[in-house]
């Protein structure tokens, strides 16, 4: 018997009890719908980690004024003074491992244009800091390094200060008040949205030379932070250890004491997000597996009651010659022909749902084919695994028996 | 009403003459834990190809026993039985399965048609498990319909005939495979006394054409229209004779009245 014949007569079967079988299916269809849209939505989150930290690059890293303790107080991170603009020109000097580094100073304030105003971030630092986070430009441009020699009054805007200070306005050319002092804005930042690592809006903020922010708003000559770039991914940590050591040596550190500054490497940060991003994926997915599972035991369920229910139908098939195995393969290929039909749906409403969960919920959603794969793999074990015993019970059953059951 | 239309359709009768079945001192024990059922005592029996033999018998005779054993869904706990010239004694199930299949045409008493399934797919079943071609299959199952009158009710559902109806679909079932015999058993049980001649009209036709048809049935009523009698009581045979002087279905139904009257 061929297996065409074998399928035509499981669809066949199926047909007859239409309600049943969906009723079957749907089983199959939210297992399958739920794997591949929790997949999609923990991909999607994956690679959204992904491409976050790849545009914060990830050869980034990130040297902060560290804690400090003083007379049995520890101040909080950033209360050192000790990390200073010829820390940063040391760090370029001597650590082989460092491409670029960009001196920060930072400070918040109350920002006016026209009516507006809008509380936010001010960073200071130098124009190779666009460069070292590879952070393009959607209007105008950064400010100069003769910005910086003069403490210029100009300012860089993020798209959150645009927003809310602009509006439809073109910022370029205008002039806002921070702390009241007037800058005149020289370039807004592309979106860069909010930081998968850090958890913040990276765009609401607004960068001014690192001299002006010094000298006119807050007075310190110390720096916050200094933000490099090792030669590459790989090098960030060769550099992360070239930058602790020479720091410690300019901070006069003896062994056994704490750093007055802290190192971070994006890279770890990287690998952390993408780690957790994973694990996300895979939680969601072994959740909605459950559900395929669930999927697959209704299958064995309607598959055993149709087996007592076609008794009858089992004795008359062996009576006119089907062998055991012909039995076995049609009620076997009914219950992967069920899960097969129940997966392919599943597939669609999956994709269906994931595509939902980007419209609604505005997350980000890979669909992957991977997933797709699986799933139908899986739902098709599933109805294998699922159909075996009650075939096998059909095919074990004693034709006299079978025909004259009532 | 029964009318055979195609009497040049084929039935698997070639040469009229030779045994089809031969069956030496066949016994039958069922194990029920303690006690042993002791079903078939010693049947042998000669069945030659183109006789029309009804099996007579109370329930408890031992004849469903051995109509399981001939149509090749059973096996004699000893004994031989040789199905043309095969020893179907010792086969194994799956071998069974195709005896079943090629040899022998069921008709049972429930009709047994799968439901939801048209006239035309129930006639074609035996032949899925045949390796039959789809086109071949198709030809030879309208053929089998037309045989016992019901071409013209191919895509009728089982629950769109009458009883008389379906137990034709069943014949043509039987048919379809061109088996070397045709067992019925109590075919006609389901059916009133004038649907049951017009089945039995079919089976002296199909007969006539040279197939062997066997037909197990309690009602004397029916077993005279064959051409053989062997009655079973506790699991032996009690009497094997000719019937002479049998009726012809075909005449009796003209002297009978028609339903509507």
């Amino acid at each position: 018997m061929d297996v065409m014949a074998i399928i035509r007569i499981a669809m066949r079967a199926l047909a007859r009890n239409k309600m049943r079988s969906s009723l079957t299916m749907l089983g199959i269809i939210i297992g399958v719908g739920a794997v591949i849209a929790m997949v999609s939505v923990g991909q999607g989150a994956q690679q959204q980690a992904q491409q976050q930290i790849a545009a914060m690059g990830s050869n980034i890293l990130f040297v902060g004024s560290g804690t400090v303790t003083r007379g049995g107080m520890r101040m909080g991170s950033g209360a050192t003074k000790t990390l200073i603009y010829e820390d940063m020109l040391a760090i370029l000097r001597e650590c082989p491992a460092v491409q670029a580094a960009a001196p920060g100073s930072q400070s918040s304030a109350q920002v006016v244009y026209g009516n507006d105003n809008w509380a936010t971030q001010i960073n200071g630092t130098e124009p190779q800091y666009f460069d070292i986070r590879t952070w393009p430009f959607q209007q105008g441009s950064s400010f100069t390094p003769n910005d910086v020699d003069m403490a210029a009054n100009v300012a860089v805007i993020g798209e959150t200060v645009r927003k809310n200070l602009f509006g439809a306005t073109d910022p370029v050319g205008e002039t806002i008040r921070i702390s009241n002092l007037p800058f005149k804005v020289v370039g807004v930042l592309a979106p860069k949205g909010t930081s998968a690592a850090m958890g913040q809006d990276q765009d609401d903020v607004i960068i001014v030379p690192i001299t002006t922010l010094q000298k006119k708003i807050t007075g310190q000559d110390w720096l916050r932070w200094i933000m490099v770039s090792a030669i590459s991914r790989e090098a960030s940590y060769t550099a992360q250890q070239q930058i602790t050591s020479l720091l410690r040596d300019r901070h006069r550190i003896r062994s056994g004491q704490d750093d007055d500054f802290m190192v971070r490497n994006l890279a770890d940060v990287a690998d952390l997000a993408d780690q957790q991003a994973r694990l996300f994926t895979v939680l969601l997915a072994s959740i909605a597996s459950i559900s395929l599972i669930v999927g697959g035991i209704g299958i064995m369920n309607i598959m055993l009651v149709s087996v007592t229910e076609r008794t009858r139908e089992i004795g008359i098939r062996m009576a006119i010659g089907a062998t055991e195995g012909d039995v076995q393969q049609q009620f076997l290929i009914e219950a992967v022909v069920l899960s097969l039909v129940g997966g392919a749906v599943g597939i669609m409403s999956g994709v269906g749902a994931s595509y939902l969960i980007t419209q609604t919920l505005g997350w980000p959603v890979l669909v992957s084919p991977t997933a797709i794969v699986a799933a139908v793999v899986f739902s098709m074990a599933v109805g294998i695994f699922f159909g075996f015993y009650p075939a096998r019970k059909a095919a074990r059953m004693d034709p006299i028996e079978a025909l004259r059951y009532e | 009403m029964a009318t055979i239309s195609q009497p040049d359709v084929h039935v698997n009768a070639p040469g009229a003459h030779g045994t089809i079945i031969e069956i030496d001192d066949v016994h039958k024990y069922y194990d029920l834990g303690e006690t042993r059922v002791h079903a078939l005592r010693g049947v042998s029996l000669q069945i030659e190809r183109g006789e029309f033999v009804a099996i007579m018998g109370a329930s408890g005779s031992g004849k469903s026993t051995f109509m399981n054993i001939l149509g090749c869904l059973d096996k004699p706990t000893s004994g031989r039985y040789l199905l043309e010239g095969i020893e179907a004694s010792s086969l194994s199930k799956k071998e069974l399965a195709a005896i079943r299949n090629r040899k022998i045409g069921f008709v049972f008493q429930g009709f047994n048609l799968l439901s939801r399934t048209t006239a035309l797919e129930n006639v074609e079943l035996p032949t899925l498990y045949a390796h039959i071609s789809k086109e071949e299959s198709r030809k030879r199952s309208e053929q089998a319909l037309q045989l016992v009158g019901l071409g013209d009710r191919t895509m009728h559902f089982p629950s769109q005939l009458s009883g008389g109806q379906q137990q034709r679909v069943a014949i043509a079932r039987g048919l379809v495979n061109r088996p070397s015999i045709l067992l019925a058993d109590e075919p006609t049980g389901n059916l009133d006394s004038r649907t049951s001649v017009e089945i039995m009209d079919i089976f002296q036709r199909l007969n006539g054409d040279g197939l062997t048809v066997v037909l197990v049935t309690h009602e004397p009523d029916v077993a005279q229209f064959a051409k053989r009698s062997i009655e079973f009581r506790d699991g032996k045979i009690r009497r094997d004779e000719p019937i002479h002087d049998r009726p012809i279905a075909a005449d009796v139904l003209k002297n009978m009245p028609t339903l509507e009257d």
